[in-house]
């Protein structure tokens, strides 16, 4: 029995199908790469399995640690031991990041009555490289910059020790610096906690830090290609997806036609 | 006629006038009766226990733990009245006798607020047993810790009217608690409150005020603040309990050069309530500074009026007023009026504001942690209705945030 198994899963949103006949296996500490052009399904597919509204399944299933999960809201979802990094965060003004990093480690909220210092928040931020004082009582996400998200992101998946962490472009908008400690927190966590991670990236700059098992590529909600995640990315770098998949994004083709059509 | 009775006939002659905002109550159906008792000066403040564990929940302090002195009003009787014995510098006592002790009162009586506004001035004017809290600092006394005034109704059906007066002298400063509110057993009642505030020159006042009134209860506060040279005021106002409808706008005139008003309204509009609240300034000497926010919450049937009014008289004035709403029901509604209105140039005054409700991507991100909906809700609530209150002294934020954690219990 895998980690986590998606079979045939194909998934709408308003009618309009986004993922169609999605088939992944993930075993305990295995890191998967999911690469693929803009549109062709990636968040859908992480969406989905988080048990984001809006996102109807329509056919498959998807099971984690032998559970099916299709109809599981969201919280039950993490409780399980799913756990999520997200690209762009929202920003909540007035809850504490303290507070969201203990909530993720299952506490409650920080009281100074019983706790006068905070115990459980400040090792992780520390551990993520966010200076506690500076960072324990800011409102998550606001006036953060793109690196301080994504490590105020890693301090909750920390807390929550999860089975598998799913990570969208834990690399965008980072800078060298960062994505090295990043990349280094990642790996040993990944190491020392056996623990499964689906990696959503176009870049191959984190890889040499998480050792990943297996890369995907998705097109047009299907994936299209899975293998060793070098060879996928030199590939994919020297002839681009279009070439690479044999065929253009959906649509793409289309109004290449088009054009030439009003030109001629 | 005296000064007073020629205040008493212009209130007389109005008794009918309809305010300019709420709906028009029909002050017959209350009760006047309930005989104004003793005051009780210079002996320890004690409140039958059910009381008093109510009044925790509007600020009060039964004990008067970390306070510079109590009122306590109930109905319309003063029940205690006093500043404590170690505390110098500042006077509490009831309006009434204020007058009857100090001749120039009458300079500050109905000077912020004109007795003639409307019906509910009118009434208060005109009342049986007028009542309400004069507090005063003399020049110079620095008050760290609060009065705290409470105004309680423990008659079903009463209309309670009380005129407060505070006067903060020069280079004092002054903080105050209010809470007001009904016995438990009490659903139905009037209250009129109206408050004069004299802030001298140099001096500050720090008004936190929290309302937890029954779902049956009519309020109608009428408050002006003048402010002169390098005065500051700071109002904090609390209301999250149900309330049949309550109207209120209170208006601060910064006259002196220099003068700075922030007004913070938390506002959380429950059952079939009706609140209809708004803050104005008028900023009419050089270097007048106002800011508001407001943060507004709408659950059940509740309608929310919230109104904010900035109006520039001089200039090198500044003003910003911020308004945000937050729809918990599909059936509550927020309604959202800022007015700016520049008189000359060189006034800078704005505003924002936002009404919806909660994004589905905070609560999805809140359950993505591991917490159900009402828990999600109830932290981005809680979130939204953080009193940062910029320039309340650190021990009363956190008092605030106490009280707010006691009020909002049942709630959230």
């Amino acid at each position: 029995m895998s980690l986590l198994e998606i079979k045939n899963l194909s998934v709408e949103i308003e009618g309009k199908k986004v993922l169609n006949g999605i088939n992944l296996k993930i075993e305990k500490g295995e890191v998967h790469i999911l690469m693929g052009p803009n549109g062709s399904g990636k968040s859908s597919l992480i969406m989905t399995i988080l048990g984001y509204p809006g996102y109807k399944v329509c056919a498959g299933k998807i099971t984690f640690d032998g559970i099916e999960l299709n109809s599981m809201p969201i919280n039950e979802r993490a409780k399980l031991g799913i756990s999520i990094a997200f690209q762009t965060p929202p920003e909540i003004r007035g809850v504490k990041l303290r507070d969201i990093i203990r909530i993720s480690g299952g506490k409650s909220l920080w009281n100074p009555q019983i706790e006068p210092e905070e115990e459980f928040a400040t090792p992780l931020l520390k551990k993520v490289g966010l200076e506690p004082a500076q960072f324990r009582d800011r409102d998550i996400n606001v006036g953060f910059s793109g690196g301080e998200r994504k490590r105020s992101e890693l301090a909750q998946i920390f807390a929550s020790n999860p089975k598998i962490m799913i990570l969208d472009e834990p690399d965008s908008g980072v800078d060298i610096d960062s994505l090295k400690t990043i990349g280094i927190d990642l790996g040993e966590y990944i190491k020392r906690h056996n623990c499964a991670c689906l990696i959503v990236t176009h870049y191959r700059h984190i890889l040499p830090y998480l050792n990943p098992t297996q890369a995907h590529v998705m097109c047009g909600g299907k994936v299209s290609k899975s293998g060793s995640p070098m060879e996928i990315f030199t590939r994919i770098e020297e002839k681009g997806y279009c070439e690479y998949l044999g065929l253009c994004p959906p649509g793409i083709k289309e109004e290449i036609e088009r054009e030439l059509v009003i030109k001629n | 006629m005296n000064w007073k009775e020629e205040l008493n006939k212009k209130a007389a002659d109005v008794q009918d006038k309809p305010a300019l905002l709420g709906p028009d109550v029909d002050m017959k159906q209350f009760k006047g009766q309930s005989l104004p008792g003793q005051t009780l000066t210079g002996q320890d403040f004690q409140l039958p226990q059910d009381v008093a564990a109510w009044v925790k929940t509007v600020g009060i302090n039964p004990d008067e733990d970390s306070r510079s002195g109590t009122f306590f009003q109930q109905d319309h009787s003063v029940i205690f009245a006093c500043r404590k014995k170690e505390i110098e510098g500042v006077e509490v006592m009831g309006t009434p006798q204020a007058i009857k002790q100090y001749d120039w009162l009458k300079n500050y009586y109905w000077k912020a607020v004109a007795v003639d506004t409307d019906k509910y001035t009118s009434e208060a004017e005109t009342h049986q047993h007028p009542g309400g809290y004069f507090i005063r600092t003399k020049p110079g006394a620095r008050l760290t810790l609060p009065v705290q005034a409470c105004l309680f109704i423990g008659t079903q059906g009463l209309l309670q009217a009380v005129h407060n007066i505070i006067i903060a002298e020069k280079n004092s400063e002054l903080h105050i608690i209010t809470g007001c509110t009904t016995h438990p057993q009490v659903k139905k009642g009037m209250h009129i409150g109206i408050s004069e505030f004299y802030i001298k020159k140099g001096a500050t006042v720090t008004f936190t005020m929290i309302h937890g009134w029954a779902e049956d209860v009519e309020v109608r506060p009428r408050t002006g603040i003048i402010i002169e040279e390098g005065g500051t005021f700071i109002s904090n106002y609390i209301c999250f309990k149900p309330v049949k409808s309550l109207q209120m706008y209170p208006t601060s005139y910064l006259v002196g050069e220099n003068s700075r008003v922030r007004y913070h309204t938390l506002i959380y509009g429950l059952g079939n309530s009706l609140l209809d609240v708004g803050s104005r300034a008028v900023l009419s000497a050089k270097g007048a500074r106002a800011e508001m926010t407001s943060r507004i919450i709408g659950q059940d049937s509740a309608r929310i009026i919230a109104r904010g009014h900035l109006v520039g008289e001089f200039p090198e004035t500044k003003a910003h007023l911020d308004c945000r709403g937050l729809l918990l029901s599909s059936a509550a509604q927020i309604h959202s009026v800022p007015e700016l209105e520049a008189k000359t140039q060189g006034c800078d005054l704005s505003h924002e504001a936002a009404v919806g409700k909660i994004e589905e991507a905070q609560l999805c991100y809140l359950m993505s942690r591991g917490l159900n909906e009402d828990e999600a809700t109830a932290l981005i609530v809680r979130g939204f209705l953080d009193p940062e209150v910029p320039g309340l002294p650190e021990h009363l934020k956190q008092e605030v945030r106490k009280t707010i954690e006691l009020t909002s219990e049942k709630v959230m």
